[in-house]
């Protein structure tokens, strides 16, 4: 019962939705366009979950005073004031949310944050990365020629730099993405059929 | 005078997270707390808005369309992982969502990640707008130009057998296996080199907004 039910929902409808691409009768497109509709708000209540469980451990911590209980509530605080008034004020330019929040603090600390992963990037492939194999000195090189080639340093080095880096990029660079693709859209498709028929169970967590 | 603030918020909240490049401090962990809540609430604010607002309360409450009750179930149903009791029940809806996606991802991604790539590999080895480009304006870019196609079909295989273990990698085999993984190398190097100049980008904007919009030295 307890795992039965959910592996029986999964079934009809993983089949369904994997059904209705084959039979683009308007009636199955009906249905499955009401289902997706249905899973954007099941999804929703997933984010809502997660969000949810960020209070409540959030708030566990600040009231237990737990190491750095006091900047729980600086999370606390901010996901309210932001959430309330996201949804209360709208989101639109011109309002509190999107004029000040988005703006003046969602928008610089989100590219402060990636900013900083250059160097945290750059300092863990130098203690990490030792070129000692050609398949090293490939990838260290490669790294060099496309950085070179994406500031004006590398123009002055060589006129056709910068177009050279484009090649680089468009095409070793794309046929090794293309490969990992394809091995990857196998993996994601044996993976989805395995768990549409049940035989991959481990979304069920453990427990009865 | 609230652009003035936000300005002077939003210059403080950058040179806050820029300062645990020294080391980890108070000024940091305010900022990465406060952006982890503002990240949090931006997610329910913009859920409501584009997802739960259009797609379940208005057509529910203002529609009467009543069979949205099993999906809002379906979502509730996952809050009772706060139940230990009843936390069993969650796996419904969690059912409800890899069963949706999972049958829609098996046929797009079978679709876009595998057909479509196998197609735009399917391609003429030569290019002879490519051999027109270099014999009008030779160069070395020109000349690699020339080797596009080739690379393109032949790569592809060269790599896709270095991830096929029916054969042993040795001899003949293992030298298309070695061009398959200097292939491999050269995109994960061209991945590395791209990823540190986007960050490096995203450092150069927020230096000149500090130096230039804040302080007024640019």
């Amino acid at each position: 019962m307890k795992r039965e039910i959910p592996l029986a929902i999964l079934l009809i409808t993983g089949l369904f939705m994997i059904f209705q691409y084959f039979v683009p009768h308007y009636a199955i497109s009906d249905i499955a366009s009401k289902i997706q509709q249905w899973a954007i708000i099941i999804t929703s209540g997933a984010a809502l979950l997660g969000i949810a469980n960020l209070l409540r451990v959030s708030l566990d911590q600040a009231i237990a005073r737990k190491q750095d209980w006091m900047y729980k509530w600086v999370v606390i605080v901010s996901l309210v004031v932001t959430g309330v008034s996201g949804i209360v004020g709208g989101i639109e330019p011109g309002t509190f949310f999107n004029d000040m929040i988005y703006f003046h603090m969602y928008t610089p600390m989100a590219s402060t944050m990636y900013a900083t992963l250059a160097f945290f990037i750059a300092s863990a492939a130098f203690r990490a990365f030792r070129v000692r194999s050609w398949q090293a000195w490939l990838l260290a090189c490669t790294a060099l020629l496309v950085m070179l080639g994406r500031i004006p340093f590398g123009k002055m080095i060589w006129g056709d730099f910068p177009q050279f880096v484009d090649w680089i990029m468009n095409v070793p660079n794309t046929v090794a993405q293309r490969a990992i693709l394809i091995g990857a859209a196998l993996g994601a498709v044996a993976t989805g059929l395995k768990m549409i028929f049940g035989i991959e169970r481990s979304w069920l967590g453990g427990g009865d | 005078m609230s652009e003035l603030i936000g300005l002077w918020i939003a210059a403080l909240l950058t040179v806050f997270i820029l300062s645990f490049l020294y080391k980890d401090n108070p000024f940091y962990k305010f900022a990465e707390h406060l952006f982890v809540g503002v990240a949090a609430g931006y997610v329910l604010a913009l859920s409501w808005h584009n997802t739960i607002k259009p797609n379940l309360v208005e057509p529910l409450f203002y529609q009467g369309e009543w069979i949205l009750i099993v999906p809002m179930a379906f979502g509730l149903l996952l809050f009772t992982r706060f139940i230990p009791k009843m936390s069993w029940l969650s796996r419904w809806s969690l059912a409800a969502i890899v069963g949706i996606y999972s049958g829609l991802a098996v046929v797009a991604i079978a679709e876009a990640d595998f057909v479509t790539q196998i197609r735009a590999t399917l391609i003429p080895i030569w290019d002879q707008t490519k051999w027109t480009q270099f014999s009008n304006q030779p160069s070395i870019v020109h000349f690699i130009h020339l080797f596009t196609n080739f690379i393109t079909i032949f790569g592809l295989l060269t790599i896709l057998f270095y991830f096929f273990f029916s054969v042993e990698h040795s001899g003949t085999w293992g030298l298309i296996a070695k061009i398959g993984t200097g292939l491999l190398m050269v995109g994960f190097g061209a991945g590395y080199g791209y990823t540190v100049m986007t960050r490096i980008a995203l450092l150069i904007d927020r230096v000149v907004f500090l130096l230039g919009d804040v302080i007024g030295l640019l």
